[in-house]
C-alpha cells in the first residue's frame, strides 16, 4: 500500500494531475515486476503448486515476458483474473498483459479496444458423454441436458451450434470446472462441454477415464493468446515477438539443453539474429541483444513448455494436434526473425 | 452566498459578523450544509474526472446499445418467451424474473422454516428443542455461500441421475403413482392440458386419432376467472350469512352452497376445457414432459429457505419470548390448551415484534440471491451482470444497470411489508 | 431397655422410600421431556431416526477418512472403492487454507502472533466492564503492530503514523493551550494557508467539472442534460472558490480568541502534513539508524482464512466510526446533510454486497488517478468498510432513537453543545445499546467475507474453489475442504455470537 500516494489522493492533490500515460516497458522496468493477469486455476495451463509457485503452460508466456524484459523469469507478480474481472483488470492498467485462456474474437480485439498478439493454443470446443450412453455424435445430442462452464465464449458456440442443427438442449451453466465435472459425474447433466483441453484434462482425472468418450466434433474455433491493451504498440511488439521466439526456437531446434551452446554462435543466421549473437533485433524492441535467449532460456522452447505443462507425459495428457509446428502438419507457426 | 446575504437584511447589519456563521446556532447550520455541498461537488468533481479520463485513456465509452443486441445465449429456465436470438435487455429481463421467483419462494418458505423452528425450539420437548438451537446455530454461523455450495452439492449426490430410472434393474423409480419423478436434475410433475385448449384455434391430431392436448395462458386465465368469481360468490354468500346471523340472531348453514359454489364450475370449466395430466416420462436422455421443477431453483431455494429460515427462528423465538408471561397464564385461566394459547394468543402478538426484522430478512434473501451463478441457476446477475458482462465486456454498465434493479426491488419490497407492518400496528390499537 | 410394654415405637425416621420407577431418574426425565404427551413422543421419535439415519449415513465416511495422500488418485487407491473422505486434502493443503498460497511460509508465525495479539487486544473492548480501562491502550496500539506484523516492511513506518497521530494530539492541545496573541497570529497564518489551499482545491475541482461536462456532454440526449448540470456545477464552483476561501479563512482567524477552529485547523493541516510529507523519509531514515524490519508482504499475497479475519477485522473496525458519522448524519436537523446520509445508507442496504465488490473490482479503479496504487484489498476494504457502515449506521440509529428525550434536554440545560453533548452524554448510552447489534453485524460481515472468492481473492473459499479444485492434484474435491470451511467460520461465529448474547444479558440486568 502506497500510503502517501493515498493520503495525497484522498486529499485532491492529484485533481491536477493530468494523464500521464507512460510506456508500458518503462512501467514495468520501473516497477521491476511484470503484472501478468492469469485464471484462478486451470489445470495445466495455470495452477499454484503446493508451494504457492504458478505453474502452467499460460503461466510460462508471462514468464518468457518477464525474462526478456527484466532478465528475471521470476519477477512476475500473477493476478488471478476470472472470466468477469480479467478484461477490466487489463483495460484499468491493474495488469500489463492477460495470459489467460482468452479466446481471440473480432469483438474482444475491435469493441473492447484489445491487441492479441499471438496464439499459443489452438483449441475448439467439444464435449464428452459417459461411453454407455452410446452416444457417438454430437448431433446425436437432442434433448440432452449440458453443462457448460461459464465465462468463455462457450455458451454462444453451444446456442449457436444446437441451433443450426435444429435439435433443443437444456443449458446448466457452471462457475468452475471441478463443479462442472462434480454435475457431470453424479448424472445431473448428460454432457459436458467446453474446451477441448480442458476436457481431456479433466477426463484424464476421472475415476474411470476410459467411462468416458470425447465427442468427435469440435464445435468452435478456440485460438488462446496473450493480449495487451490497444494502443502502445511497443509492448504489444515485445509481448508477440516473445512468444514467437519460442515458437521459432522449437522449429529452430533450439532448446534449453543446446541454448548456452548455440548461444554462443551457429552456422545458421536466423538462429543467430534470434539468439543475439549477429544483428540487433532487441534494440528494435527496446531490449537489449539477448532478450529472447533469456525468455527461451527460462523453460526451454514452445514445444518444452508444452510437453513439461500439458504434454502426453503429463496428467493432463494432451497431444499436439493442431498445436504441432507447421513443419510437422500443425498450425504453430512464426514469421521470420529478420 | 445568497443565504447569508438574505439574512443580514433580517439582522441589522451592524451587529452581524461574519464568525457568526460559525459561532452562531443560527446561521451555522446554513454554512455547514454550504460546506457540505461544497465538499459534495469536489467530490464528484475528483471522482467524475478520474472516471472520464480513465475511460478516455482506456478507449471506452458509456453506452447502453449493447442492450439491443442479439444475446446470443440459451437460458434454460424462462417465465417469458425468450431464445438466443433475442436481445440482451431481453435475457436480462429473463433473468430478472427468475430472481424474483426464487426470492419468492424461498422467502415464503423460509418464513414456514423459521416460524416452526422458533415455536419448537421453546417446545417443552429436550430433544426436539435442541435439534433447533442446533438447526439455528449450525446456519446462522457459516457463510451462505458455503450452504449453497454444500446443499447443491448434497442434492446432485443424493438423488438419483434420470439414467437411475432407466432400465429393468432401474435404481431409482418415480413417486405417486408413477407421476412425479424426484431427479437430481430437479422434480418433474404433472402438469394440467387440455384437449379443448383456447390457446389454439384448431387442435392437432396425432396419427392415431386422438387429440393432441395443448395448453397456453388462455386456459389458466379462464379457470382463474372462474375461480375469482367463485371467491366473490363465496365472499358474498359469507356477509349474507352474516347479515342474517345479526338479523335473526343465528347463522345458516352454508358449508354446502360454499362447496359448490367453489367446486361445480371449477368442475365445469375444466370438463369444457378437457382436463388431461401430462405426466412426465422418460425419454431419450430425460424426463419428458410434465412441469420441470429444476435442480438449481430447488438448490438455491431450499439453501435460502433453510439459511434465512435460522434467522427467522431467532427472531420469532425473540418475539415470543417478548410476550409477557401474563398472556399465557391468562390464556390457560381462560382454558386454552397449549397449542391454542400459541396460535391465538401469542404469535398474534409476537408478530408484531417479529415483522420488522422479518423484512430485513426478506431483503436478504432478494440480495443473497445473487449467489445463484454458484449454483448455476440463471438470475440476473447470471444473466445481466454474468454472461452478458463476459460477452460484451460492458462492466460499468451492466454493474450499474445490476444495482439498479436490486436498489429498486429492495425498496420496493421494504415499501410494501411497511405497509403491511403499519395495518398490523392499527389493527392492534 | 427391659421394659415389657411391647408397644414399638420407632426412634429414629424411616428413609424417605425412593419414587415409582415412573417418577424418577431418566425415566421421568425422559417422560417429563421427550414423551409428555403424543404429539412430543412422535415428534422424539421422528426426531431420533432423523439422527440416527445421518450418523449411519455419515459415520463410515469419518471412519474411512484417509489422512495421509498425496493426491486424490492416491486416495482412491487407499480407500479401493470404500465410502470415506479423503481428508488428506487439509493435510496436504492446510497452509493454503489458514494462510492463502502465497504467504511466504517461514512468515506464518507472524498471522498466528497477530490473531493471538488480536485476541487479546480485543480483551478490554469486549469486557470493559471487568477489565481497567488503561488497557484498551494496548487495544488502540494494536493497528499499528497488527499492519507491521502482517505486512511486514519497516517497524517505523507504522510507529511513524502513530506519532504523527500523537504529535496531531499534542499540536491540538498546545494550540488550545496557547495565549489569545499567540493564537492570533497563528491563525492568521492558518487562516492565509487555508484559505489559499481551499481556494486552489476548488479551482481545481471546477476546472475538473467543467472537463466533465465537455466530455459528457458530448454524448448527447441525457448525457447532454447531465453535461448542463456539470457545468452549471462548474460555474458555481468557479464563482465560490475566493470566496469560500477567504470565508473559511477569515472564520479560522476569527476563532483565535475561543480557539474552536484554529485549533482543528491547525491540527488537521499539521497531520496532512505529516501523513504526506514526513513518516515515509522520517521512517526510512530512522530505519538506516536501527533496522527493524520484516519481510514485506504484498496485499495481493494475502489468502486463506486469514483474508477472511484480515477483511472482517479491518472493515469492522473502520466501519464503527463511518457508521456513527453516517447514524448522527441520519439524524441531523440539516437536510442536506440528513439527505446525503439517508441516500447512502439505503443505496448501500439496498444491492447486494456482489455488486459492491464487483464495483471493488471493475469499476472503483476508474475513480482514482491513474498509478494511485490501490490495489485490490484496499479496494475491497473501502467497499466492505461502506457496506457494513450502512448496518452499522443502522443499529446506532435504533440505539440514538432509544435514548429517552429527557437525555438530549438534560445535555442542552447544561449548555452543552452539539460536539459536547453527543460525545459525552448520547453516545456512551446509545453505543452501550448497540453493542450487541453491531456484534451481530461484525459477525454477519465476518461470512460475508467469502463473497470475495467470487471476485477472484483467495479466500478461504476462493482458495477452495480456485488454486485447490482446479489443481492436478485434488482436482474435484468437494465435501472435505467445505466441511473444514465451515467448521472454521463456525468456531469464529459462534464464540462470537455467545459473547453477543452474554453481553446481551449483561446488559438487560441494568434496563429492568
Amino acid at each position: 500500500m502506497n500510503k502517501s500516494v493515498f493520503f495525497g489522493a484522498l486529499a485532491g492533490a492529484a485533481l491536477a494531475g493530468g494523464v500521464a500515460s507512460a510506456a508500458t516497458l518503462d512501467d514495468v522496468k520501473a516497477r521491476g515486476k511484470l503484472n501478468c493477469g492469469v485464471t484462478t486455476g486451470v489445470p495445466g495451463f495455470a495452477e499454484p503448486d503446493a508451494n504457492g509457485v504458478w505453474q502452467g503452460f499460460d503461466v510460462a508466456v508471462c514468464r518468457a515476458v518477464a525474462a526478456a524484459v527484466l532478465s528475471d523469469p521470476t519477477a512476475v507478480e500473477f493476478v488471478p483474473t476470472t472470466g468477469k474481472t480479467r478484461f477490466t483488470a487489463l483495460a484499468s492498467g491493474e495488469i500489463d498483459m492477460l495470459a489467460r485462456n482468452t479466446t481471440w474474437t473480432f469483438s474482444r480485439d475491435v469493441d473492447l479496444k484489445f491487441e492479441f498478439t499471438g496464439v499459443n493454443y489452438y483449441d475448439g470446443q467439444g464435449f464428452m458423454t459417459p461411453a454407455d450412453l452410446g452416444v457417438t455424435s454430437a448431433k446425436d445430442l437432442d434433448g440432452a441436458t449440458v453443462c457448460i462452464q461459464t465465462g468463455t465464449t462457450t455458451e454462444l458456440n453451444l446456442a449457436d451450434f444446437f441451433r443450426s442443427n435444429n435439435i433443443s438442449y437444456e443449458p446448466v451453466p457452471i462457475e468452475t470446472g471441478a463443479e462442472a465435472v462434480q454435475q457431470y459425474n453424479a448424472g445431473a447433466c448428460d454432457v459436458y462441454t467446453t474446451d477441448a483441453s480442458a476436457l481431456a484434462a479433466q477426463r484424464a482425472n476421472f475415476e474411470d477415464p476410459s467411462a468416458h468418450v470425447i465427442m468427435p466434433e469440435i464445435i468452435s474455433k478456440e485460438p488462446l493468446g496473450p493480449l495487451v491493451r490497444h494502443g502502445d504498440n511497443e509492448w504489444a511488439d515485445i509481448v508477440r515477438w516473445t512468444l514467437n521466439a519460442l515458437i521459432t526456437a522449437e522449429e529452430l531446434g533450439v532448446t534449453s539443453v543446446n541454448l548456452s551452446e548455440m548461444g554462443g554462435g551457429t552456422n545458421n543466421p536466423e538462429i543467430n539474429r534470434l539468439l543475439g549473437t549477429e544483428g540487433d533485433l532487441g534494440a528494435m524492441l527496446g531490449l537489449d541483444k539477448e532478450w529472447a535467449k533469456r525468455a527461451i532460456g527460462v523453460a526451454g522452447n514452445y514445444g518444452e513448455i508444452f510437453e513439461k505443462n500439458i504434454g502426453e507425459s503429463t496428467p493432463i495428457g494432451l497431444a499436439r494436434g493442431l498445436n504441432a509446428q507447421w513443419t510437422d502438419g500443425g498450425l504453430i507457426y512464426s514469421p521470420p526473425f529478420r | 452566498m445568497t443565504s447569508i446575504a438574505d439574512h443580514t437584511v433580517t439582522r441589522s447589519k451592524s451587529s452581524f459578523k461574519l464568525s457568526m456563521l460559525l459561532n452562531d446556532t443560527r446561521y451555522r447550520s446554513f454554512t455547514f450544509q454550504f460546506i457540505a455541498l461544497i465538499a459534495i461537488i469536489a467530490f464528484m468533481a475528483f471522482v467524475g474526472g478520474n472516471l472520464v479520463r480513465n475511460l478516455a485513456e482506456a478507449g471506452l465509452n458509456i453506452s447502453f446499445q449493447f442492450l439491443k443486441d442479439p444475446a446470443g445465449y440459451d437460458i434454460n429456465q424462462k417465465l417469458i418467451e425468450y431464445n438466443s436470438q433475442m436481445s440482451h435487455g431481453r435475457a436480462a429481463l429473463v433473468g430478472l424474473l427468475n430472481t424474483l421467483i426464487v426470492a419468492f419462494l424461498a422467502c415464503i418458505t423460509a418464513t414456514v422454516f423459521g416460524v416452526v423452528a422458533g415455536v419448537l425450539r421453546l417446545s417443552n420437548n429436550w430433544l426436539v428443542s435442541k435439534i433447533m438451537s442446533f438447526y439455528v446455530e449450525i446456519f446462522r454461523n457459516v457463510p451462505v455461500l458455503i450452504w449453497i455450495l454444500i446443499i447443491f452439492s448434497v442434492m446432485i449426490n443424493a438423488l438419483p441421475a434420470p439414467r437411475d430410472f432407466r432400465g429393468d434393474e432401474a435404481s431409482a423409480s418415480m413417486v405417486l403413482f408413477d407421476t412425479i419423478a424426484i431427479t437430481n436434475r430437479g422434480v418433474f410433475v404433472p402438469s394440467p392440458e387440455f384437449t379443448n385448449s383456447l390457446s389454439v384455434a384448431e387442435q392437432d391430431v396425432a396419427e392415431d386419432g386422438s387429440i393432441v392436448p395443448a395448453k397456453g395462458w388462455q386456459d389458466f386465465a379462464l379457470i382463474f376467472g372462474v375461480l375469482f368469481l367463485s371467491w366473490i360468490a363465496a365472499k358474498l354468500i359469507g356477509s349474507w350469512a352474516t347479515r342474517t346471523q345479526e338479523a335473526t340472531g343465528s347463522r345458516p348453514t352454508t358449508w354446502y352452497i360454499l362447496l359448490a359454489v367453489w367446486v361445480v364450475p371449477l368442475v365445469a370449466v375444466l370438463a369444457f376445457l378437457g382436463l388431461t395430466w401430462d405426466v412426465p416420462a422418460l425419454k431419450g436422455f430425460n424426463f419428458q414432459g410434465g412441469l420441470q421443477l429444476r435442480g438449481s431453483l430447488i438448490a438455491l431455494w431450499f439453501a435460502l429457505a433453510i439459511y434465512t429460515g435460522a434467522f427467522i427462528a431467532e427472531n420469532v423465538r425473540a418475539g415470543i419470548l417478548a410476550i409477557s408471561k401474563g398472556q399465557t397464564e391468562a390464556a390457560a385461566a381462560l382454558g386454552l390448551r397449549p397449542r391454542r394459547i400459541m396460535g391465538l394468543v401469542i404469535l398474534p402478538q409476537a408478530l408484531r415484534v417479529i415483522i420488522p426484522p422479518l423484512i430485513s430478512q426478506y431483503l436478504n434473501i432478494t440480495k443473497n440471491s445473487s449467489l445463484a451463478i454458484a449454483v448455476g441457476y440463471m438470475d440476473v446477475t447470471g444473466t445481466l451482470g454474468g454472461i452478458t458482462l463476459l460477452q460484451t465486456g460492458r462492466a460499468i454498465e451492466t454493474i450499474l444497470l445490476l444495482m439498479l434493479f436490486y436498489l429498486t426491488v429492495s425498496l420496493l419490497i421494504s415499501a410494501l411489508m411497511n405497509v403491511f407492518n403499519n395495518r398490523m400496528k392499527l389493527t392492534e390499537r | 431397655m427391659t421394659d415389657t410394654h411391647i408397644s414399638f415405637v420407632r426412634h429414629e425416621e424411616i428413609p424417605p422410600s425412593p419414587p415409582p420407577v415412573a417418577e424418577r431418574g431418566v425415566l421421568k426425565w425422559m417422560r417429563e421431556n421427550l414423551f409428555s404427551n403424543w404429539f412430543s413422543a412422535i415428534l422424539t421419535l421422528v426426531a431420533l431416526y432423523i439422527i440416527a439415519k445421518f450418523l449411519i449415513g455419515v459415520f463410515p465416511w469419518f471412519y474411512n477418512g484417509v489422512w495421509d495422500a498425496g493426491s486424490i488418485r492416491e486416495c482412491r487407491d487407499i480407500l479401493e472403492g470404500r465410502f470415506g473422505a479423503c481428508f488428506a486434502v487439509l493435510v496436504d493443503r492446510w497452509d493454503h487454507l489458514l494462510f492463502g498460497f502465497k504467504y511466504p511460509q517461514s512468515e506464518y508465525w507472524r498471522p498466528v502472533l497477530g490473531f493471538v495479539l488480536l485476541v487479546l487486544a480485543a480483551m478490554p473492548a469486549l469486557f470493559y466492564m471487568y477489565i481497567p480501562t488503561k488497557f484498551l491502550i494496548g487495544t488502540a496500539l494494536y493497528p499499528f503492530l497488527a499492519y507491521w506484523l502482517l505486512w511486514g516492511g519497516t517497524l517505523w513506518l507504522p510507529i511513524a503514523v502513530l506519532a504523527a497521530i500523537i504529535a496531531t494530539a499534542f499540536v491540538f492541545r498546545f494550540v488550545e493551550a496557547m495565549s489569545v496573541q499567540m493564537r492570533t497570529i497563528l491563525a492568521g497564518l492558518v487562516g492565509v494557508a487555508g484559505a489559499i489551499g481551499l481556494a486552489y482545491l476548488l479551482y481545481l475541482g471546477a476546472q475538473e467539472l467543467w472537463f466533465i461536462s465537455d466530455s459528457v456532454g458530448s454524448a448527447g440526449g441525457f448525457a447532454a442534460i447531465a453535461g448542463y448540470l456539470f457545468k452549471a456545477a462548474s460555474i458555481f464552483t468557479y464563482i465560490f472558490a475566493i470566496p469560500m476561501g477567504i470565508f473559511v479563512g477569515y472564520a479560522i482567524f476569527q476563532s483565535a480568541e475561543d480557539g474552536g477552529l484554529v485549533t482543528v485547523a491547525t491540527a488537521l493541516l499539521a497531520i496532512y502534513l505529516m501523513l504526506a510529507y514526513a513518516i515515509g523519509p522520517v521512517s526510512e531514515f530512522l530505519n538506516g539508524l536501527i533496522p527493524i524490519e520484516l519481510q514485506a508482504v504484498p496485499s495481493r499475497d494475502m489468502g486463506g482464512y486469514m483474508l477472511c479475519m484480515m477483511l472482517g477485522t479491518v472493515c469492522v473496525s473502520l466501519s464503527v466510526p463511518l457508521g456513527i458519522v453516517l447514524a448522527l448524519g441520519r439524524q441531523s436537523k440539516m437536510p442536506l446533510i440528513k439527505g446525503v446520509c439517508v441516500v447512502f445508507i439505503e443505496f448501500v442496504r439496498g444491492v447486494p454486497l456482489i455488486t459492491l465488490l464487483f464495483v471493488a473490482n471493475v469499476m472503483l479503479a476508474y475513480f482514482f488517478p491513474p498509478g494511485s496504487g490501490l490495489d485490490l484489498f484496499l479496494r475491497v476494504v473501502i467497499m466492505i468498510t461502506m457496506f457494513s457502515a450502512a448496518y452499522i449506521a443502522e443499529v446506532i440509529r435504533g440505539g440514538l432513537a432509544a435514548l429517552p428525550k429527557g437525555q438530549y434536554e438534560a445535555a442542552d440545560s447544561l449548555g452543552l453543545n452539539y460536539t459536547q453533548a453527543t460525545r459525552l452524554i448520547i453516545l456512551p448510552q446509545a453505543l452501550k445499546i448497540s453493542i450487541p447489534g453491531i456484534v451481530n453485524v461484525a459477525v454477519g460481515l465476518f461470512k460475508d467475507t467469502t463473497l470475495v472468492s467470487v471476485i477472484s481473492m483467495f479466500d478461504i473459499v476462493g482458495m477452495i474453489r480456485g488454486p485447490i479444485q482446479q489443481s492436478t492434484d485434488w482436482i474435484s474435491i468437494y465435501w472435505e475442504v467445505y466441511l473444514f470451511a465451515a467448521v472454521c467460520f463456525f468456531i469464529v461465529c459462534y464464540g462470537i455470537s455467545q459473547y453477543s448474547q452474554w453481553l446481551e444479558r449483561q446488559l438487560a440486568t441494568d434496563h429492568r
